[in-house]
C-alpha cells in the first residue's frame, strides 16, 4: 500500500507533519499514521496560546482500537486549533494533510523545523 | 509461543486484513474499517471468522449428567436442536468461562457440543475429563476445535443471504435453535445465535471446507474490532476482560447473567451461588456513558463524585452507532442505578459519566 507523503512539508519519525511557512506552521499527522490508527474517534488538542516544545507531547489522538500521543514537531505557540475535529475527528482519516490539520503554530526563532525529516526521508522510513 | 491460525488466515491476509493475537490465535481484527464493518452488521449483513472459538463434543450414556454438573444452566431443558447460554463456574461460583451449549440431534454421534472462548478449549477439555473420571461417569469428551471452522453471519439481511445458499429453509429456526443445513454443499451446524444484537447465524463446519462456505456467504468481512464494538453496545460480556477467572473473578449474579444459573440443578459452584443469591451481590455489572468528552477504556478507574475509586472500566469504546463514549464495568450496588453520576479517570483527567442501562442501543 502506498501512502501520500506531500513534498511541501516536513515530518517526524513519530508521524506528525509540519508545513514550512514563513513564521507559522500547520501541524497534523500523516496518511500512514491515520491508516495505522484506523477510525479516529477523538482528538485532544492544546488551547490557543499554549506553548509547544519540540518532541514533547501536545495532545492525544484516539481511534476505536488505540490511543496515541501526539508529539510537537516544532517549538512555538499555538495560534489556532482545528475546532472541527471536536465534532468530526474522522477528518483526520479522510484528509490528514488537509481538513484534518490539528494546530497552527507561531514558530519560535529556534523552531527546530530544519531538523525534521524531508518527505523523501520520511517516505523511506515508512516503506 | 506459536499462534494458532484459523483455516482462512492466509485468505484474510490477502484480502488486506490486519491481525491481532486473541486467546493464543492470530485473528483478523479489521478488514476495511471498524466503523464500516460495524455499520454493515447493524444495517445489512457482515461475516466474522470466529474459528478461534472452541468446540468440545460430549458423548455417551452420561453425557447429560456430565454437562449438567459442569454448567450452570439446565441442560435437561434442551431438546435436540436447542441451545442455551451457560456459565462454567468453580467451587466458589466464580465464572471460569461462558459458553453456548448445543444439544445435537439424537442420531448424531455426539450428544452435546459446547463452545468455549478462544484459548479455553484445552482447559475445558481437561476440566470435563478430570471431573468425568472423578465422578466415574461414562462419557467421551472430544476437543474438536482444530477440526472446525466457525463463522458468524450477522445483520438484518443475514437470513436472506444464508437462505440463498442453504439447501433447507431457515425460516423455522427460532432464536437459539440450531440444525444441520447444507450450505454451498457443505453440511454445517447452523444456529440462530450471535454476539452482536442483530439477527443472524453462527455456522460450525469442517475446517477442510472453510473456503467454500466463506466464499458462498459473500458479504462484508468483519474483524474482531467491530465484533467488540457491536457486543459492547449490547452490554455482552467478553471473557478475559469483563470477567477474568485469574485477575478479576466474578460470579454470574455480579456479571448480570444470573438468568443462566439454575439453582434447582446440581453443578460445581451451585452452593456458593445459592449463598450469593441469598445475601445479594456487592458489585453489579453496569453500563456507563461518558458525559464529558473522551474515550473510556479497559482498566480506567471509575470513581464517585468525591473522587474515591469505586470500580474499573472492564470494556469501553466510542460507540459507532451512537457516536458516544460507552463503557462496561463493575460498581457497588449503591451506584448501580441508571442515571447515577460517577466519574471515569481518562488518562489522569476525571470525566463526568452516568450509569446507563444496557443495551445501549434500541435493538
Amino acid at each position: 500500500m502506498s501512502f501520500e507523503v506531500p513534498d511541501d512539508r516536513k515530518y517526524m519519525e513519530s508521524h506528525e507533519w509540519a508545513t514550512n511557512a514563513d513564521d507559522t506552521a500547520k501541524v497534523g499527522i500523516t496518511d500512514f499514521a491515520q491508516d495505522e490508527l484506523g477510525d479516529v474517534v477523538f482528538v485532544e488538542l492544546p488551547s490557543e496560546g499554549d506553548e509547544l516544545t519540540k518532541d514533547e507531547e501536545f495532545g492525544v489522538v484516539e481511534s476505536i482500537k488505540a490511543v496515541s500521543d501526539l508529539y510537537s514537531p516544532v517549538n512555538g505557540t499555538v495560534v489556532a486549533v482545528n475546532e472541527a475535529l471536536h465534532d468530526q475527528p474522522e477528518l483526520v482519516n479522510d484528509d490528514p494533510f488537509g481538513e484534518g490539520w490539528m494546530l497552527e503554530v507561531e514558530l519560535d526563532d529556534d523552531s527546530g523545523l530544519d531538523e525534521l525529516l524531508s518527505a523523501g526521508e520520511y517516505r523511506e522510513q515508512i516503506e | 509461543m506459536t499462534l494458532r491460525k484459523p483455516p482462512l488466515r492466509d485468505v484474510h491476509d490477502e484480502r488486506g486484513a490486519t491481525f491481532t493475537e486473541f486467546g493464543g490465535w492470530d485473528m483478523p481484527v479489521e478488514f476495511d474499517s471498524i466503523k464500516l464493518e460495524h455499520r454493515a452488521v447493524r444495517e445489512t449483513v457482515g461475516i466474522f471468522d470466529v474459528s478461534h472459538m472452541g468446540e468440545i463434543e460430549v458423548t455417551g450414556p452420561d453425557a447429560e449428567a456430565l454437562m449438567q454438573r459442569l454448567t450452570s444452566n439446565d441442560v435437561t431443558a434442551l431438546d435436540a436442536g436447542d441451545s442455551q447460554y451457560s456459565m462454567i463456574t468453580d467451587e466458589d461460583g466464580h465464572v471460569i468461562d461462558d459458553s453456548v451449549v448445543y444439544r445435537l440431534p439424537d442420531d448424531d454421534e455426539a450428544d452435546y457440543l459446547f463452545v468455549p472462548n478462544a484459548g479455553h478449549d484445552e482447559q475445558m477439555h481437561d476440566r470435563w475429563t478430570t471431573y468425568r473420571d472423578e465422578w466415574g461417569l461414562d462419557a467421551t469428551v472430544n476437543n474438536a476445535t482444530d477440526e472446525y471452522a466457525m463463522y458468524a453471519l450477522q445483520g438484518p439481511d443475514a437470513p436472506d443471504l444464508l437462505g440463498e445458499v442453504a439447501e433447507d429453509s431457515l425460516s423455522d429456526l427460532s432464536k437459539f435453535e440450531a440444525k444441520y443445513v447444507s450450505v454451498a454443499g457443505v453440511e454445517c451446524w447452523v444456529a440462530r445465535t450471535g454476539y452482536t444484537g442483530e439477527d443472524g447465524f453462527e455456522l460450525i463446519l469442517p475446517s477442510t471446507e472453510a473456503t467454500t462456505v466463506w466464499e458462498a456467504l459473500d458479504c462484508q468481512p468483519c474483524g474482531l474490532g467491530s465484533r467488540d464494538t457491536l457486543r459492547m453496545e449490547m452490554g455482552f460480556l467478553l471473557s478475559g476482560q469483563d470477567f477474568d477467572h485469574e485477575d478479576d473473578p466474578r460470579d454470574p449474579y455480579e456479571a448480570g447473567v444470573g438468568f443462566t444459573v439454575k439453582l434447582d440443578t446440581e453443578f460445581v459452584g451451585r452452593d456458593a451461588l445459592e449463598q450469593v443469591k441469598e445475601e445479594g451481590v456487592e458489585d453489579e455489572f453496569v453500563g456507563i456513558k461518558l458525559v464529558d468528552r473522551g474515550v473510556p477504556r479497559h482498566g480506567y478507574d471509575v470513581t464517585n463524585t468525591d473522587n474515591i475509586v469505586i470500580g474499573e472500566v472492564t470494556s469501553g469504546t466510542m460507540s459507532p452507532t451512537l457516536n458516544e463514549p460507552i463503557a462496561l464495568g463493575y460498581v457497588p450496588t449503591e451506584y448501580a442505578d441508571p442515571g447515577t453520576v460517577v466519574r471515569v479517570m481518562v488518562r489522569g483527567q476525571s470525566k463526568k459519566a452516568k450509569v446507563a442501562s444496557t443495551p445501549f442501543i434500541d435493538n
